[in-house]
C-alpha cells in the first residue's frame, strides 16, 4: 500500500503554486475542508488527506501500536510530504492536527514553509499544578467516549439512510456516512484518547518555522486563553482571532478562514 | 332547491353524531400553534448560527429546570450539554450539520439545573433564507431515558458477545489440541508424520489420530472421523480416542479393538441421538527378517488407506464391507494385512481431503478418490514426511474449499542407507 493510498491523499489546485497541506482533526475527514478548498485552488497547490482510520484511508494500515500516540500520525504527515516531494509546505492543522504539525515541524523543519494552527489546543485537560486550563477533566473525556459509543450504536446501520432521505437506496447512506464523520468505533476510541489526552505543551517551544495561530472567537473546545498560550510558547508566532464561532471555522466561516490561510501562505517565508 | 347549510339533509355526517361534536372537534383543532409549540411532548429550540439560544419551549425548560430568562440570548446549545457531549457535538454533530443541513437521531446528554443528566435524542435542521444562506438552526429534543438504558444494555451485551467469541475460539483451539497427540512417538525403524487441518476456528472438528506402543514391540495406530462438529463431536472424539487405546491394551487384534469401540459408542448414544464414527485401526508388528513391518488394518466405514510402494507404484488398500462404528449393535469390520518393506509408505486420511471443493475442476466439484490416487502416484516413491508435506500444500491450494477438518497420518519404512545414496 502506497502512502498516497494509505492516507487517501488528494492533490488539487494550481500546479507549481505554493503548497498548502490541510489536515483534518478528530471526528471527520478531509471533507471538512470542502468549503475552503475552492477558495485556495486558484493560487495554491492544495494537498488533502485522511488520517489513517478516518474517511477513505486504508483501515488495514491502522494499528494500535502506531496510532496510540500523535507520533504515528506525525510520521504519516512527514511521509506524505516526502512522497509528494512538493518542497516545503504550509501545513494547516485543525484541532488535534495542529499538534501533529508542531511535532512534524520540530522534527523536520526543512519540510515546512510555515504552520497554520487552526483552533489548536496543546492539552485539553486542565493541569491544576501549573494553573493551565485546557477546559476539560479526564472524566469529561470518558464522557466523550460514552457519547461515541451511544452514537455508533444507532449511527452505523440504521441512521445513515435516514439522514440521506433515501431509505430505498441504503448504499447512498453508506457512502455518505463513510465519507464524512464515520470511523470504525474501535479506531475512534483510540483516536479520541490520543486527541484529548495528549499533552504537547512542552513541544511548542521546539517550533522554528513561521507560525500563525488562528483561533475562533468563541470555541467550546479550545477557549481563547489556550490560543494565547500556544502563541506565547511558539517563538515568533502570530495570533489571529477569527470572527468565526465554534470549533470548525473552515465550515462556519470558510471565506475568513481561507483568507487567513492564503495571506499567511502567500507571504512567502 | 337545496338548503345552503345542509342542516336538514344530514349531509355526510356520520350517523349518530350530534351537531355539537363538530364544534368541539374544531375547537380542539384550533388549539393554538403557540400552545402546541410550548407544550409539545418534545423539546424545541432555535439557535443562531453561533449556537446562541434564540427560542426554547416550555417543555424543554421544564425538563432542564431553567428559567427562560437565564437561557435565551445568554447560553448556547453547547452550554446545555455535558462536557463529553460538548466535545462530541463540536467534533461530529456541528460539522455534519454544516455539511448536510440536517442531522438526526444523535444521542446526547443534557445537563439540568439541578446537576442531573437527561439522555436525549437530538435532531437539527438548518433553516435557510431565500438565497440559500443559513439563518438559524431548529432542533427537536426527545427524552431518551428508557431508550438509552436499553441501548446501554445492548452495548454491554454486544461487548460480552465479542469477548465470549474470542474466548470460544481460544477454547476450541485448546480443545482441538487435547484431542490430538502433542507429538507423535518415535517408532524404531519407522518414519511417521501427521497433519491436522482446521477448517473453522469457531467449531471443534471431529477428526482424530494417534500412534502408541503396545506390548512385545508392537504398535497401535488409528485415524478416524466423528460425524458432526462442535462440543458433542469433541466429546465422542475424546471417548473414541481413549476407548481405542484401552481396547488395544485389552485385545490388540484390530477387529476386536473396533468391535469394542462399536459397543461403547452404541451403548453410549443409543436411542434418540445415535452418534457414530469411521475409523481405521492398525496393528504394527516389526518384521525383523526384512527390516520392515507387517500391518493389519481394520476399517469401520473409513476411506481406504493408500499404499505407495518403493518402486513408485501406488494403490488403495481396500477393506470392503466395513460398517460405520456405533450405529449397529454388531458392526461388520473388514481387515487386511500387508507388509511394509523399506521404501514403502502408508497414508491414512479423513474424507475432508477428498470432499474438498476444488476450483480447478469447476462447478464446485469435489476432489475425489481418483484425484487423490493420481496425486500419490505422482509422489511415489516417497516418505512419510514428504507425503504429509505434499498433502499439506494440496490443502493450501484448496483454500476455503476445504469445508471439513482433515487429518492425515503417514508411516514409511526408511530404505537402508546404501540404497538411499543410489
Amino acid at each position: 500500500m502506497t502512502v498516497r493510498g494509505r492516507n487517501h491523499v488528494t492533490v488539487t489546485g494550481r500546479d507549481g503554486g505554493p503548497v498548502v497541506m490541510l489536515a483534518h482533526g478528530f471526528g471527520c475527514d478531509q471533507n471538512m475542508w470542502r468549503l475552503v478548498v475552492p477558495l485556495l485552488e486558484q493560487d495554491f497547490t492544495v494537498v488533502l488527506f485522511d488520517h489513517v482510520g478516518a474517511g477513505r484511508s486504508d483501515l488495514s494500515a491502522w494499528s494500535r501500536e502506531r496510532y496510540s500516540s500523535l507520533e504515528g500520525y506525525t510520521e504519516d504527515v512527514l511521509e506524505i510530504c516526502h512522497e509528494l516531494a512538493l518542497g516545503p509546505v504550509t501545513f494547516v492543522g485543525h484541532s488535534v492536527s495542529a499538534m501533529m504539525g508542531v511535532l512534524a515541524a520540530a522534527r523536520k523543519p526543512e519540510a515546512f514553509a510555515g504552520l497554520v494552527l487552526l483552533a489548536p489546543s496543546p492539552c485539553f485537560v486542565d493541569d491544576p499544578a501549573t494553573g493551565y486550563r485546557g477546559g476539560f477533566s479526564a472524566e469529561d473525556i470518558d464522557e466523550l467516549l460514552e457519547s461515541l459509543d451511544a452514537n455508533y450504536l444507532g449511527w452505523s446501520g440504521a441512521m445513515a439512510p435516514v439522514i440521506m432521505g433515501n431509505p430505498e437506496r441504503p448504499e447512498l447512506g453508506e457512502e455518505l456516512t463513510n465519507s464524512f464523520c464515520r470511523t470504525d468505533p474501535d479506531i475512534a476510541r483510540v483516536f479520541a484518547r490520543v486527541t484529548f489526552l495528549s499533552d504537547n505543551r512542552e513541544d511548542l517551544a521546539e517550533v522554528t518555522v513561521p507560525t500563525l495561530v488562528a483561533q475562533c472567537s468563541s470555541d467550546a473546545i479550545a477557549p481563547p486563553e489556550v490560543g494565547a498560550f500556544v502563541q506565547a510558547r511558539i517563538p515568533g508566532s502570530r495570533l489571529v482571532t477569527l470572527n468565526a464561532t465554534g470549533h470548525c471555522p473552515q465550515l462556519a466561516a470558510p471565506e475568513e478562514t481561507a483568507a487567513a490561510i492564503a495571506d499567511f501562505a502567500r507571504a512567502g517565508h | 332547491m337545496c338548503p345552503a347549510d345542509g342542516g336538514d339533509s344530514g349531509g355526510d355526517r356520520a350517523p349518530g353524531k350530534q351537531p355539537g361534536d363538530d364544534a368541539a372537534f374544531a375547537a380542539l383543532l384550533e388549539d393554538s400553534a403557540e400552545d402546541l409549540y410550548e407544550h409539545a411532548p418534545c423539546g424545541y429550540l432555535s439557535t443562531l448560527l453561533d449556537g446562541t439560544i434564540a427560542k426554547i419551549n416550555t417543555t424543554l425548560l421544564d425538563w432542564l429546570g431553567h428559567a427562560r430568562g437565564d437561557v435565551v440570548g445568554r447560553r448556547t446549545f453547547s452550554d446545555l450539554l455535558t462536557a463529553g457531549g460538548r466535545l462530541y457535538h463540536e467534533t461530529h454533530f456541528a460539522p455534519l450539520l454544516r455539511m448536510q443541513g440536517e442531522v438526526s437521531g444523535i444521542a446526547l446528554e443534557l445537563k439540568a439545573a439541578d446537576g442531573s443528566r437527561l439522555p436525549v435524542l437530538v435532531t437539527s435542521t438548518v433553516k435557510t433564507g431565500g438565497d440559500g444562506q443559513p439563518l438559524l438552526i431548529r432542533t427537536t429534543v426527545f427524552d431518551a431515558r428508557d431508550r438509552r438504558a436499553y441501548e446501554t444494555e445492548l452495548l454491554r451485551a454486544r461487548r460480552e458477545a465479542e469477548r465470549e467469541r474470542e474466548e470460544l475460539k481460544r477454547l476450541n483451539a485448546t480443545l482441538q489440541q487435547t484431542l490430538l497427540p502433542p507429538a507423535l512417538v518415535s517408532v524404531p525403524g519407522l518414519n511417521v508424520a501427521a497433519h491436522y487441518h482446521i477448517a473453522s476456528a469457531d467449531k471443534v472438528g471431529g477428526d482424530f489420530y494417534d500412534l502408541f506402543p503396545l506390548t512385545d514391540g508392537t504398535w497401535g495406530l488409528f485415524l478416524g472421523d466423528v460425524c458432526g462438529k462442535g462440543a458433542t463431536a469433541a466429546a465422542i472424539t475424546s471417548l473414541a480416542r481413549y476407548t481405542l487405546r484401552a481396547a488395544a491394551v485389552y485385545d490388540p487384534d484390530p477387529a476386536a479393538v473396533l468391535s469394542n469401540l462399536n459397543t461403547v459408542l452404541n451403548h453410549e448414544y443409543n436411542g434418540t441421538d445415535p452418534r457414530f464414527c469411521t475409523v481405521v485401526f492398525g496393528l504394527l508388528t516389526p518384521d525383523a527378517d526384512r527390516d520392515g513391518f507387517r500391518i493389519t488394518l481394520a476399517s469401520g466405514g473409513h476411506p481406504p488407506a493408500l499404499l505407495i510402494r518403493a518402486d513408485g507404484s501406488a494403490d488403495f488398500l481396500p477393506t470392503p464391507g466395513g460398517q460405520l462404528i456405533g450405529v449397529l449393535p454388531d458392526a461388520h469390520i473388514a481387515t487386511t494385512t500387508v507388509r511394509l518393506d523399506p521404501g514403502d509408505t502408508l497414508l491414512l486420511h479423513t474424507d475432508g481431503l477428498t470432499e474438498a471443493h476444488t476450483a480447478q475442476l469447476g462447478d464446485g466439484d469435489r476432489y475425489g478418490d481418483e484425484a487423490l490416487l493420481d496425486f500419490v502416484r505422482a509422489l511415489g516413491p516417497t516418505t512419510a514426511a514428504h507425503t504429509v508435506a505434499a498433502v499439506r500444500d494440496l490443502l493450501d491450494t484448496f483454500g476455503t474449499g476445504v469445508d471439513d477438518d482433515t487429518a492425515v497420518l503417514a508411516i514409511s519404512v526408511p530404505r537402508p542407507p546404501s540404497e538411499e545414496q543410489q
